[in-house]
């Protein structure tokens, strides 16, 4: 066996679960770790300027690739900058595993400079936390962090690293084998029930699929297409799921809830069985949750038991990976083949009623030939890189137009922060997928709100030569609060103006990276070409509409029945609200 | 309704937190929470009270079951179990008749005299709660200078065979 100190097992541990890269900051307590890392060829560590912006870098890596994102940070304030991105990937049930440095262990408790229990802050927002207290426990540490990362319900786990740990010296042979006697996620659903759940949709007259990122996190969309194309069951997704079920498909509603289609809303609300794969009835889907799908059975497939009837009754549960459990599904409703064109028969009444829905209110925006419609750069972006590009975003409109007007028909193409809503995420998120997939094209659709919370990442974009490229959705507010303003606040548009934005096309030009700006409608189409053309990081600030908002709506609180189309002119909304429109000072740069 | 809940988890570092993190972060109630050692030295036992409907239950298990140092939980409300509680009483006693008052309840429930000072008492009780609020109720005209509470612990009775049970073989304390 090989003596090693604590560093060095950590960076052998660390190739030996196949990682190729690190993000993160370096300071006082991992000194010892990055000396170790200094030489090293396997691994490729990657400075950012913000330890958040590495922990969402890690998290877009992981979305992009499935595989675990890793970010390696000092004590104190390195580790609690983390933190929201750790609370994001939990939300989302993205594997990363964290490595924070720890003061000496006789420090731990002292107050010591740049301690902070890391372990107890993070408790609630890890699937799994450790502190490290004796380099013989290291390299075990390492392998269960991984294993308890990208298992069951997939999160993130932090391990934190004492300083005096990093340094002592112990016999290095990493684990084979991993085993936890109170850790066993059940992988396979219960036969009896997926029985139950084939006869079920064999019964059915108006099924629907609702899939989530249980899809994507275990990689079933070609079973998932199967059940929906065999079936002829219509698939509609929530914002984790999108690309779980390609885009463009003809039995595709688009997605569901707050800001879903009219289609989607309303084909939940009538059907008589919900199928939900790997989704979890979250309360931006649901709406009103006792009105939601109110005359439905459901079935509910999850690999994480506390899912299951959280928020809905379900009639037939099934606990298990996604992929296995539809793998089953497909093989039961095969065998009833020749019945099968007996049930699409029957739900003939259902598939003309989603045809009608689709005809009574497709996803529409008054276009405009002088100022840019934000739905029209989507729409641009889609058509330019015909589809095939990883797309990360921020937290608002922007995000909700990207969802509607971007049809993902792959896979891990949208990272998007789901369940915690954290603007500031996408960039970063679009650099870690950009270092994961370097042959991709790579683009952060942010807001000009999101973007300035993670802007710092341009350095490290330029530096290690990633070609990401930000479209700014520059509407000069905190455009979806300055919306509900607008809607429910009698126009008060209360902390919600974004003045004193930077000009973006020297910002840009100030890291090195390439500034672009498009003003009227005739210049996107260029603006985002050359983007795609040139091999460089480039910013693009699209100046849109800036009161612009997204529909339809399903009012908080309502029922997903009860959609809101906005049909309302401006001029109409200025007669409701006053005539006097908000003075906004500087914020379009001119 | 009322549940106790026993929980097998890990002897490690931080698990109680983990525990008492998930219920207040959840904002589900804990009535009591005890914590011992069990049999094997790696694993600990905790018992919770807590109450809830039927969903908010199903909910509070299946959370515990996912903490990745839970190894097992069981409800024991489902279940023909056993509850107790250690209760020491520390009471005032200067005068003789209250001496020999409180020595005669605590002959009464089956409590004992554990410490004593010319002016004190102090008596342990074991019971389940009806039991340790009588003690208390009957011992408060004495004066009681100071109470401290184990906390409940519970276990679930051994299941027999019908049979045995029909003998009237249970013995119940
Ligand atoms: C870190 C964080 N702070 C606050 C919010 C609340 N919030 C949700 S959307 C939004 C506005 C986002 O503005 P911008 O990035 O410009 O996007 P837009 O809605 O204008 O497209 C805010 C402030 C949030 N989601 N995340
Ligand atoms: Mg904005």
């Amino acid at each position: 066996m090989m003596k090693m100190i604590g560093a060095e097992i950590l960076i052998e541990s660390l190739k030996k679960e196949g990682v190729d890269t690190l993000f993160g900051i370096p300071g006082g307590v991992v000194l010892q770790i990055f000396d170790a890392l200094y030489n090293e060829k396997g691994l490729r560590f990657i400075l950012t300027r913000h330890e958040q912006g590495a922990a969402h870098a890690a998290d877009g890596y992981a979305r992009a690739t499935g595989r675990p994102g890793v970010a390696l940070v000092t004590s104190g304030p390195g580790a609690t900058n983390t933190v929201t991105g750790i609370a994001n990937a939990h939300m989302d049930s993205i594997p990363l595993v964290v490595i924070t440095g720890q003061v000496a262990t006789r420090m731990i408790g002292n107050d010591a400079f740049q301690e902070a229990d890391i372990v107890g802050i993070t408790r609630p927002c890890t699937k799994y936390n450790f502190l490290v207290k004796d380099v013989n426990d290291l390299a075990m540490t390492i392998k269960e962090a991984f294993y308890i990362a990208r298992t069951g319900r997939p999160g993130p786990v932090l391990i934190d690293i004492p300083k005096d740990v990093s340094g002592a010296r112990t016999d290095f042979a990493y684990p084979e084998k991993v085993s936890l006697r109170s850790y066993n996620p059940t992988y396979y659903g219960n036969k009896w029930q997926i029985k139950q759940a084939a006869q079920a949709i064999a019964r059915a007259k108006r099924p629907v699929i609702y899939a989530g990122g249980g899809v994507i996190l275990s990689n079933a969309s070609g079973e998932l297409k199967e059940l929906a194309e065999f079936n002829r069951i219509p698939v509609t997704l929530t914002l984790m799921g999108l690309g779980g079920f390609p885009g463009t498909h003809p039995l595709f509603l688009g997605m569901l809830g707050m800001h879903g289609t009219y289609t989607a809303n309303m084909t939940v609300h009538h059907s008589d069985l919900v199928i939900a794969i790997g989704s979890r009835f979250d309360d931006r889907v649901t709406g009103k949750v006792t009105e939601f799908a109110p005359k439905a059975g459901f079935i509910h497939i999850d690999i994480d038991p506390t899912n299951i009837r959280k928020n809905i009754h379900v009639d037939i549960p099934i606990v298990g990976y996604v992929w296995n459990v539809l793998f089953e599904l497909n093989k039961d409703l095969k065998a009833s083949q020749e019945d099968r064109d007996q049930w699409i028969r029957e739900r003939g009444p259902w598939y003309e009623q989603i045809k009608e829905w689709e005809k009574e209110h497709p996803l529409a925006y008054k276009k405009n030939s002088k100022g840019i419609k934000p739905q029209y750069v989507i729409e641009k972006l889609y058509e330019l890189t015909g589809g095939d590009a990883i797309v990360a975003t921020d937290v608002g409109q922007h995000q909700m137009w990207v969802a509607q007007y971007f049809k993902f028909d792959k896979p891990r193409t949208i990272l998007s922060s789901g369940g915690l809503g954290t603007m500031g995420f996408g960039f970063p998120a679009a650099i870690g997928a950009q270092v994961a997939c370097p042959d991709k094209l790579v683009f952060n659709v942010a807001g000009d709100g999101s973007f300035q919370m993670n802007v710092q990442e341009l350095a490290t974009a330029v530096i290690n030569h990633l070609p990401v490229k930000v479209a700014v959705i520059n509407n000069g507010y905190l455009g979806m609060v300055r919306q509900w303003q607008e809607l429910f606040f009698n126009r008060h548009y209360s902390g919600s103006v974004l003045d004193g934005t930077p000009d973006y096309v020297k910002l840009a030009e100030a890291y090195g990276a390439v500034g672009m700006r498009a003003k009227s409608p005739s210049e996107v189409e260029g603006v985002i070409k050359e983007a795609i053309r040139v091999k460089r990081p480039v910013v693009m600030d699209f100046v849109v509409d800036p009161e612009e908002n997204v529909f339809p709506m399903v009012p908080a609180g309502g029922a997903n029945s009860e959609m809101v189309f906005g049909e309302v002119s401006k001029e109409e909304k200025e007669k409701v609200g006053g005539k006097k429109k908000e003075k906004k000072g500087s914020v379009l740069p001119a | 309704m009322q549940h106790i809940i026993s929980i097998l988890v890990e002897n490690k570092f931080g698990v109680l937190s983990r525990v008492s993190g998930l219920f207040s972060g959840r904002g589900f109630n804990i009535e009591n929470i005890s914590v011992g050692t069990t049999l094997d030295p790696s694993v600990s036992q905790m018992t919770v009270i807590t109450q809830g409907d039927d969903r908010i239950i199903e909910q509070i298990i299946k959370q515990l079951n996912k903490l990745i140092d839970v190894i097992k939980v069981v409800d024991l409300s489902e279940k023909d179990y056993i509850v107790r509680e250690t209760a020491l009483i520390k009471i005032h006693t200067s005068r003789s008749e209250d001496r020999s008052e409180a020595l005669r309840i605590t002959e009464i429930f089956r409590a004992r005299v554990v410490d004593s000072t010319p002016t004190t008492y102090t008596i342990e009780i074991t019971g389940d709660e009806n039991k340790i609020e009588a003690i208390i109720n009957l011992l408060r005209p004495l004066g009681i200078k100071e109470i401290v509470r184990t906390g409940k612990i519970a276990i679930a009775r051994e299941e027999m065979k019908a049979a045995a049970i029909q003998e009237g073989k249970r013995i119940r304390a």
